[in-house]
């Protein structure tokens, strides 16, 4: 068998492949750090660079257009049998990129940030089973599979927040997060049964294309978008993030940032596909309730980030607030979608959010292992107690910069390029939406600044004489979120047209993906 | 099936769960009102499976007849199952917290950051 072959096999069965090794090397991971620890630490980082090759594979081949399915169980696709598909459009693979990325950047990081820490073979368990989760979520055609997989994320993620048992208040936002996330999974269950009750299917693309919009499904949607938009830290169900977030180790709030935007990736699958048919009867209320969801949670999350003094929890705020951005842009892309006349503008807006989704991950996430690193040299994240570290580290108050020119959208950087598509296409759904939001993003800098002047700035003080730089893995882990962040911010066209446009367009033309299941489907054109 | 007493006890199961969650000052109670949310749900898939006098889907040695979905059951199962695991994570993050501040009431946990 020839390379061409085998990679073709290797494409062919990607979808599997890349639930399939984190999930195997999950629990392989035991095993091996019997051994040695360094083996297992480079055993995990393998196991994500597999599957972070896997998915750029899928990804290289479903950006030109076309749309993977891999069935487990019978191959006849006419059949009503009971199955279970994997179905693979651009947005899948856009939103498997930003996780399989953050993982990978959160387990080098942790290579050093968690050294000194006892039970890392369980630590290690976790993150790869909570990839394998997010993965699955992101890739799985079947919404009972997509319930299965939120729950797998929830629970080894609320397990991961309170790794540190050591601490009450990480354990507190542990529980915290657990008790929301069961119960948002069961009222999509809920939602699940309500579909399997009607159309007995609980395929998605068979369930939308049987959509009739009746008054259980719209019980249905109304559960689905408020259990998901809870998972994904929306005001006012964001009580539980900034706890989660500023208790659980950095390394791991980094990938609490991947498994909160699959959340909002189930919102867009569910708003644009499942009910992709039916919206077009109702798209301007459930259009704008996104964008209305979005500025609320964008203002709420700027004023609260101002009033903080502990790093993390700023940070979270301010990722709170940059999740009302991503709402905002698809909600304008809903609004306007069916209005012929502004075509472009939905589209812009579409893509605007898309792509600051994964702008949103690696700015934030930059900033949470800034903050990681800052609590690895110092053990303080209380903004009061700090000052004077550019001294110090180096490197470190760069990364800085770089974070907070990218999350408050300044040129240079990518947030800029995607906020920018963002205002204008607001704007001409509404101005006052557009001032909103950069209001909030001067706000966003304002809060950062702050923080650099107090954490960075001033005079020396004497009980940080002794701080360190910190050591190479977490220097290689901030550098390369930073040097993707810069990469982005100079040459934004290349990205949206290769990946976030085809992505933008796969929400758009539901109908491709329900197609691909049922060939005699008509809507959606 | 009576009066639809299956979804009453659905829909019963659900709020009382829901009332726990909400209203309740002891963690154990709002762990036994997740529970509780969670049997309202299964039932609820349960249900939609069954069949008035329907009997258990072997084909093998069917005696012929209506036979229940098998689907929902199989559902109901994993639901099961992930349910436990939840219950378990639950149960040992409570265990932590009553170690760190010798109690369950959820207003004497928390307070200021350390």
């Amino acid at each position: 068998m020839n390379v061409a072959d085998l990679i073709d096999l290797l494409l062919q069965h990607s979808p599997a492949l890349i639930v399939a090794v984190p999930l195997l090397g999950a629990f392989i991971t035991p095993l091996i750090s019997r051994l040695n620890d360094k083996v297992r630490n480079v055993f995990v980082i393998l196991t994500l660079g597999l599957t972070a090759s896997l998915v750029f594979l899928l990804a290289s081949d479903v950006f030109t257009g076309n749309i993977h399915t891999y069935i487990f169980g019978s191959q006849d696709l006419a059949l009503p049998v009971v199955r279970i598909l994997f179905e693979v459009d651009a947005m899948s693979a856009f939103m498997a990129i930003i996780s399989v990325i953050l993982s990978l950047v959160a387990v080098i990081y942790s290579w050093s940030f968690m050294k000194e820490n006892t039970g890392l073979d369980k630590y290690y368990t976790l993150i790869l089973l909570m990839t394998a989760g997010m993965l699955g979520m992101e890739l799985t055609g079947d919404l009972f599979n997509f319930f299965v997989f939120l729950e797998i994320t929830s629970i080894s993620s609320a397990a991961l927040v309170a790794f540190w048992t050591n601490k009450a208040k990480s354990v507190e936002a542990g529980f915290k997060y657990i008790v929301i996330s069961t119960i948002g999974a069961l009222f999509i269950l809920f939602s699940i049964a309500l579909f399997y009750g009607q159309y007995n299917a609980l395929n998605m693309a068979m369930i939308a294309s049987a959509m009739q919009y009746t008054f259980l499904d719209k019980i249905a949607l109304v559960l689905l978008i408020a259990a998901l938009a809870m998972k994904a830290g929306v005001v006012p169900m964001h009580m539980w993030l900034p706890d989660a977030y500023s208790k659980a180790p950095s390394s791991v709030t980094l990938i609490l940032v991947g498994a909160t935007q699959a959340s909002l990736y189930g919102v867009f699958r569910v708003c644009f596909t499942i009910y992709g048919g039916a919206i077009n009867l109702s798209s301007i209320s459930i259009g704008w309730i996104l964008v209305i969801l979005g500025i609320i949670t964008m203002l709420l999350g700027v004023a609260m980030a101002i009033i903080q003094t502990d790093f993390k929890r700023l940070i979270a705020f301010s990722a709170v607030a940059e999740i009302g951005y991503m709402l905002l842009g698809i909600g304008t892309g809903l609004v306007v979608m069916l209005n012929p006349e502004m075509t472009a503008t939905g589209l812009a807006a579409m893509k605007g959010g898309i792509f600051h989704i994964m702008n949103d991950a690696l700015d934030v996430g930059l900033l949470f292992l800034v903050a990681g690193a800052i609590y690895y040299a110092t053990k303080e994240t209380s903004l009061n107690k700090l000052g004077g570290l550019a001294r110090n580290m180096k490197y470190t108050t760069v990364f800085f910069i770089i974070g907070l020119l990218a999350v408050s959208g300044m040129p240079p950087m990518n947030g800029f390029a995607s906020k920018l598509l963002i205002y204008e296409s607001t704007y001409q759904l509404n101005p006052i939406l557009s001032i909103i939001a950069i209001l909030s993003s001067i706000m966003l800098l304002a809060v950062f600044v702050k923080v650099f002047h107090s954490a960075f700035l001033g005079p020396a003080l004497p009980k940080f004489e002794n701080v360190k730089e910190v050591p190479k893995s977490m220097l290689i882990a901030m550098g390369t979120i930073a040097t993707i962040i810069i990469i982005f911010g100079l040459f934004p066209e290349i990205i949206v047209n290769s990946i976030v446009e085809p992505a933008a367009n796969a929400l758009i033309n539901y109908g491709d993906y329900v197609r691909e299941v049922i060939p005699s489907f008509t809507g959606g054109v | 099936m009576i009066f639809n007493i299956p979804f009453i006890a659905v829909a019963a199961l659900i709020l009382i769960g829901l009332y726990a969650v909400i209203f309740k000052r002891n963690l154990i109670k709002m762990v036994i009102g997740i529970t509780l949310i969670e049997s309202g749900v299964n039932l609820f898939l349960i249900t939609l499976g069954y069949r008035e006098g329907s009997i258990a889907p072997i084909y093998t040695s069917s005696p012929g007849g209506i036979m229940a979905l098998p689907v929902p059951q199989a559902l109901t199962l994993t639901s099961i199952v992930i349910g436990v695991a939840v219950l378990a994570l639950m149960l040992s993050l409570v265990i932590h917290i009553y170690r760190h501040y010798g109690t369950l009431d959820v207003r004497k946990i928390g307070g200021p950051e350390e």
